[in-house]
């Protein structure tokens, strides 16, 4: 691997461990600190290894100088040495030296704690998000602000906000216990799906950018399948569905970097591999008695990558939305539901349906009903598009629209 | 908006009477109405089915077996739904699979305590 690949490839991967294992050294509310030294053990990288060429072990090198860099900086800052070695050096074996331990036990430890600490249910959702993309996924600023599609100083403050509520709320990085690893385990697999579908479904134009949000947050959820105390059903029941998910990623963008919507995909571009590794961690999430939502989803995700467009597959996918309906509702759900009906059963009845729903406000309620109008009466059809139209935000969904209603205009 | 108890009502013969083809097709008749109304964001509560063994306890501590023993109608399972007024939920219970089996939906508003 070349240099330029190779730098960041490995801060996608070592960044979190160096910033999570010093985060533990140091207690959670110098965090900040734990990031500078991992983000300069990286620069010194770049310049060294851009003259002298890479070293044979450079995950080694980067987790010696990163630990040379925390000597130093202890040594520089005698306040901040006394304020963590009082409490950390009395159980440290050289005594007055720091012990950084950077066995790959306590690397992985280290980030699942970082993990519970982050989703910790003190922290708003987005702050959760954010530190998540920085801390753990070691996205820059300007990544996060393009993610969200927002500016870089809003990402800022919330940045330094959610590290202010981590010192306040006194945050710990630590296993939760028995009583209460269920809920905590919950809080991180729901940030962690936010997290994939900030990247799979933000308007967000950078498409390398928002496959790489996907691909960490597979990463982070299968790093708690491959712990012992977190390989619970429902964590690989939402591996399943991102995999599920994730396999559609290069049919649902045009060349354009626009969407494609699913009944317009070319299946041939749908990937196969992921798709047999969301059956494998399917069949993993199948044993015990509990069915959480993630199950419902990733059975709704798998009898999507069935090619066939046969009413029995929108029956099946209908009877899941249901059950899932049944356990939490959501806007998205019930209009997808109500899609489902339509393939499974007919557009009319579908159509009954959609009129119960009141969410008038939202935009993919006016498509579902264009769509389902389409081919029984086109000017209802025309009707919904143009209220849905007048409603959507994003530059893609208007395009698309636009599109439908000119289709139906030429049509007529 | 008031919550709403719907008590469903059936002779506890029908049931088990029902071929396994049968028993699916009145599954997925529950779950598509049950469906419908959480699509609506106005389930509040799932409910459960009831057995059909039970007893009742009635003064003097006599214990009877089975609330059914001179009805042809027992309790079989509640949900909770949300609705405007009386009116909107009686209107959701009329979609009820039950009534094609020759039960009934008993409609309760709620009074919050």
């Amino acid at each position: 691997m070349e240099n330029q690949e190779l730098i960041p490839h490995l801060f996608r991967t070592e960044y979190r461990k160096i910033t999570a294992v010093l985060s533990k050294t140091f207690g959670l509310a110098h965090i900040e600190i734990a990031q500078d030294i991992a983000s300069d053990t990286f620069l010194q990288a770049s310049e060294m290894w851009g003259i002298k060429g890479a070293p044979d072990n450079p995950v080694a090198w980067l987790y010696t100088v990163a630990r040379n860099k925390t000597l130093d900086y202890l040594r520089r800052d005698k306040l901040f040495k006394e304020k963590i070695t009082g409490q950390v050096v009395r159980d440290s074996p050289v005594g007055d030296e720091l012990e950084i331990d950077l066995s790959t036990q306590n690397i992985t430890d280290s980030q699942l704690q970082m993990m519970f600490a982050i989703c910790h249910p003190s922290l708003p959702v987005e702050s959760q998000i954010g530190l998540a993309l920085n801390v753990l996924c070691g996205f820059g600023i300007s990544e996060i602000a393009g993610a969200f599609l927002t500016n870089k100083e809003t990402i800022n403050k919330r940045l330094y906000r959610a590290r202010e509520k981590l010192r306040t709320e006194d945050v710990k990085m630590e296993f939760p216990g028995e009583t209460d690893i269920e809920s905590r385990l919950d809080a991180v697999l729901r940030t962690l799906y936010l997290l994939f579908n900030e990247g799979f479904y933000s308007a967000g134009k950078d498409v390398t950018l928002r496959k790489d949000v996907c691909i960490e947050a597979m990463w982070l959820t299968k790093m708690l399948t491959e712990n012992p105390g977190t390989d619970r059903p429902p964590v690989n029941a939402l591996l399943a569905l991102m995999c599920f998910h994730a396999s559609r990623f290069e049919a649902r963008t045009n060349p354009q970097g626009e969407t494609v919507l699913y009944q317009d995909q070319d299946d041939s571009l749908w990937d196969a591999t992921l798709i047999c590794r969301g059956e494998y961690y399917l069949n993993r999430a199948s044993v015990g008695q509990q069915l959480s939502r993630y199950h419902l989803e990733a059975a709704i995700g798998y009898w999507h990558t069935i090619k066939a467009d046969t009413p029995e597959k929108w029956e099946h996918i209908l009877q899941y939305y249901n059950q899932l309906l049944i356990l939490e509702y959501s806007p998205i759900a019930a209009l997808n539901r109500t899609y489902a009906l339509a393939k499974a059963r007919s557009k009319t009845e579908a159509i009954r349906e959609a009129e119960k729903l009141n969410l008038t406000t939202n935009h993919l309620y006016h498509s579902l009903l264009g769509e389902l109008y389409l081919g029984i009466d086109e000017g209802k059809a025309l009707e919904y598009f143009n209220a849905s139209l007048s409603l959507a935000k994003s530059k893609a969904d208007k395009r698309l629209l636009m599109e439908k209603i000119e289709r139906i205009n030429e049509a007529c | 908006m008031n919550d709403f108890l719907f008590v469903f009502r059936n002779d506890p013969a029908v049931m088990s009477n029902m071929s396994p083809e049968a028993l699916q097709n009145s599954m997925q008749k529950w779950m598509d109405w049950i469906g419908g109304i959480a699509a609506q964001g106005k389930l509040v509560d799932r409910g459960n089915r009831l057995a059909n063994e039970g007893n009742v306890v009635r003064p003097s501590q006599v214990v009877t077996d089975g609330p059914y023993i001179e009805t042809k109608e027992s309790v079989g399972g509640f949900i909770m739904v949300r609705a405007e007024s009386l009116d909107e939920a009686t209107e959701m219970a009329k979609g009820c699979p039950i009534l094609s089996n020759g039960g009934n939906v008993e409609v309760r508003p709620i009074i919050r305590m």
